[in-house]
This record gives structure tokens, C-alpha cells and sequence, in this order.
């Protein structure tokens, strides 16, 4: 018997906090549906380790995070999925959407330097990539830097991008007059080759290596997921890479994201920091798209319509459809979609971008 | 004993335990602006190269 009350005593209040949190991340994912795939293996594994002696924080979630988080191979892994599910076609067909992408990477840079008043430079760096609005970006750039602070960071960048749909209309709408937001973008339908369709994964990673070759791992792998959906003979690899890679790898990263969801690592004040900076980054990121648009607006003779510019954020496909969303509210003719969702995986691009870049600054 | 050398008594009295150090420095956002110039350049520069590779694979693999 003393054996039990010894495993029992040996809670603590903040363990219990964890797992109330682990529950709650449960409970977002199943009853609000905000990114289930992540929080919900994430919330369970916050409970197993959070249990006191747990063996699933020193044996399989610690051999896990070792194995697929610590060497950054799960998140590039989850980047061939999304590679393979990203259609370029609207991007291709209008290449200049992709100004709006590197605009909306505003908020990082911005989220630095307000977090490096709190945080030192390295921890400053790894909380500001939460604005690439990209989970494995996030966590892939956080581990190579060594932050401490992996667990809350991921957090913080799978919460945000669920929250897309209501953290982004308020800012879109604070910034835009309906004038604007009624203006219509007519979609010219231009057929891109199959070879351009080949060509564009295989240039995008030898230009950005090229320049930024930290980034390499990041936007390879995004590519060559993209090249296997394009080059029309591996279907069943595309397919694969699409649903069960995807998935595998999502249950994997988040139960062994968990290794940093310990009470001693995730309750503190700088957790709560963290949160708030990640909001930061995502406000700015999509004033950064909108405001870069209206600057554009100023010198072109063919307006665009300001709320394309937030697609630029990399959440993909929630940011694209609510700004068409967004648009048919304002004009129930506007349709923003093929637009939107241009720019929308021009933001996925960029914010691998900005990741190396965060690494080409910060790495040691 | 006045009010100002107790308290300068009590900001020098050497503590048994040191206090957790908050780390909060707000100089460090301007000193760090210079990482969102370069950063943003970086970025607008690599766009706009993949933006003309991507007009010129477009002009020459048209069907």
C-alpha cells in the first residue's frame, strides 16, 4: 500500500496544471476542431509526461523527440506531405502574387525584436519564426537554435494558425476601408505547362539554397513533395506522401513535442510571454501583407484589392479562404479565391525562406 | 541613522539568496531593427529572383 500513497503524494500541484492543460488541448482539438491532427496527440502526451515517474517521458516520447525532433527529421518528413499537397498552379500563373508572401513575413522580423527585450537573441529568434505561420518551420528552426523554449513555441504556432479565422478579420478590417475591400481582381485562367509545373520545385530550391543554403533542408523538402504530385508518373508515392506520410509523422511529432510539455518547462512566466509575442506575429505578419498591398495600390494603375495581402501569412489554405471569404461579405460578386490562395502558398514559400534566413542570422 | 542611508544600506546589504534575474532589456529592439532590415531585404531579394525564374520558365515552357 505504501508504495501506492507514495506514487500518489508524489503530484504535484503544477502537474496537475499540465495535465488540465494537456485535457484542454484535448478538448480544443476534438470539440473546436482546431488543428485535432497536432493537439490532440500534443495534449495526450502532455499528460503522459507529466505523470509523476512516468517511464513515457525517459523511454518512447524521449526516445521519439531524440529520434524525429532533436535531428529535425520529422518536421522536414511532414514538409513532403505538404509539398505534395500544395498545388502552384494559381502561384504560377501570376508570379507576382509572391511580393505578398515575403511582405506578410513582416511580423517576424517584427516579433525579434520585440522578443529579444525579454529573451535572449537566440530564444528572441526562435520565438519570432511562430509569425511563419508553419508548424514544422517553427519547430525545425526552434530545435536548430537550441532553444529551451520548443514546447511552448509549438504551441503557441499550431494555436495561432487554428485561430487564423478570428485573429486575421479584425486586423484586415482595421485596415481597410469597405471601398477597398470591395475592389475586384478579375482571374484570367492561363494554362501552365506540365514542364513549367516540373521546372518550378527544382528552380524555387536551387535559387533559395543558392542564396540562403540553411534553408536548404526546409524548402527542399516542401519541393520535392511538390515534384512528386507534379511529375505525373508517381502518383501512388504522391498519394502516399499526401495522406499516410502526412498523418504518420503528424502523430508522431505530436506526441513527442510533448518531451517539452513538463511542468518545469512549460510553467512560467515566459510561456505566457511566448503566447503573446506569437499573437504579435501573427497581427503584424497581416498588417505587413495588407499595408504592403495598399502600397503597391499607390503606384499601379490596376488595383488590388488590400486583402490579398494577408493571405500572404503562410497558413494554408484557412488564410486564403477568409480573405475570399472576406471579399464576397463586401461584395457578394468578388471573387478573391484563385488570387487569395495564390499568395496563400507564396506565404508557405516564404516563410521557409524566412526560417533559413532566422537560421542564416542566429545559428552558431 | 537618516531614511537615505538605510536604504542605501538595504540596496548594498549583501543577500543570502540571490533574486531570479528577469531579463528585460529594451534597448535590444533597436539594436536588433538591423536583423529586420537585413532580414526583410534577404527576403524580398530572393522572392524576386524566384518571381523572374519563374516569368522565364513560364515564357519558355509555354505550351
Amino acid at each position: 500500500m505504501d508504495i501506492l500513497y507514495q506514487n500518489l503524494l508524489a503530484f504535484t500541484w503544477q502537474d496537475l496544471v499540465m495535465i488540465l492543460i494537456g485535457c484542454l488541448l484535448i478538448y480544443l482539438a476534438i470539440a473546436k476542431e482546431m488543428e485535432p491532427s497536432l493537439l490532440l496527440p500534443m495534449g495526450f502526451g502532455t499528460i503522459l509526461v507529466n505523470i509523476p515517474f512516468s517511464d513515457a517521458l525517459v523511454g518512447p516520447i524521449k526516445e521519439l523527440y531524440e529520434a524525429g525532433i532533436a535531428n529535425e527529421l520529422f518536421p522536414l518528413l511532414l514538409f513532403i506531405g505538404i509539398g505534395a499537397m500544395i498545388d502552384f498552379g494559381p502561384l504560377l500563373s501570376n508570379p507576382k502574387l509572391m511580393l505578398f508572401g515575403a511582405a506578410a513575413q513582416f511580423g517576424i522580423f517584427f516579433t525579434l525584436c520585440m522578443a529579444s527585450i525579454f529573451f535572449p537573441e537566440i530564444d528572441a529568434a526562435s520565438i519570432a519564426i511562430i509569425g511563419a505561420a508553419d508548424g514544422p518551420t517553427s519547430i525545425a528552426v526552434a530545435n536548430t537554435l537550441g532553444s529551451k523554449y520548443v514546447g511552448a513555441i509549438t504551441v503557441a504556432a499550431y494555436s495561432y494558425m487554428a485561430l487564423v479565422p478570428i485573429i486575421q478579420p479584425p486586423v484586415i478590417k482595421l485596415l481597410t476601408t469597405k471601398k477597398e475591400r470591395m475592389i475586384r481582381m478579375p482571374y484570367e485562367q492561363k494554362s501552365v505547362s506540365k514542364l513549367t509545373r516540373i521546372m518550378f520545385p527544382i528552380i524555387i530550391t536551387v535559387v533559395a539554397s543558392a542564396i540562403v543554403p540553411q534553408a536548404t533542408a526546409l524548402i527542399g523538402f516542401l519541393m520535392f513533395g511538390n515534384l512528386i504530385r507534379e511529375c505525373g508518373v508517381l502518383d501512388s508515392l504522391s498519394e502516399t506522401a499526401q495522406k499516410v506520410l502526412a498523418n504518420l509523422i503528424t502523430i508522431f511529432l505530436g506526441i513527442s513535442v510533448a518531451f517539452n510539455m513538463t511542468s518545469e518547462q512549460f510553467l512560467k512566466f515566459d510561456t505566457l510571454l511566448i503566447l503573446a509575442l506569437g499573437l504579435i506575429a501573427f497581427i503584424v505578419d497581416t498588417a505587413g501583407g495588407v499595408l504592403f498591398a495598399k502600397l503597391l495600390n499607390l503606384f499601379s494603375k490596376k488595383k488590388i484589392n488590400p486583402m490579398i495581402g494577408a493571405a500572404g501569412i503562410s497558413a494554408f489554405p484557412m488564410s486564403g479562404r477568409i480573405v475570399h471569404k472576406m471579399g464576397l461579405e463586401a461584395d457578394p460578386q468578388n471573387f478573391l479565391l484563385m488570387h487569395s490562395i495564390g499568395v496563400n502558398v507564396s506565404g508557405q514559400i516564404a516563410s521557409v525562406i524566412a526560417g533559413g534566413i532566422i537560421l542564416n542570422l542566429f545559428s552558431k | 541613522m537618516n531614511l537615505l542611508s538605510l536604504m542605501l544600506a538595504a540596496t548594498t546589504a549583501p543577500t543570502t539568496e540571490a533574486a531570479p534575474q528577469m531579463f528585460f532589456q529594451p534597448v535590444n529592439f533597436v539594436t536588433n531593427l538591423q536583423y529586420m532590415g537585413i532580414g526583410m531585404l534577404v527576403i524580398f531579394a530572393v522572392i524576386g529572383i524566384i518571381i523572374l525564374a519563374t516569368l522565364l520558365i513560364n515564357y519558355l515552357f509555354s505550351d
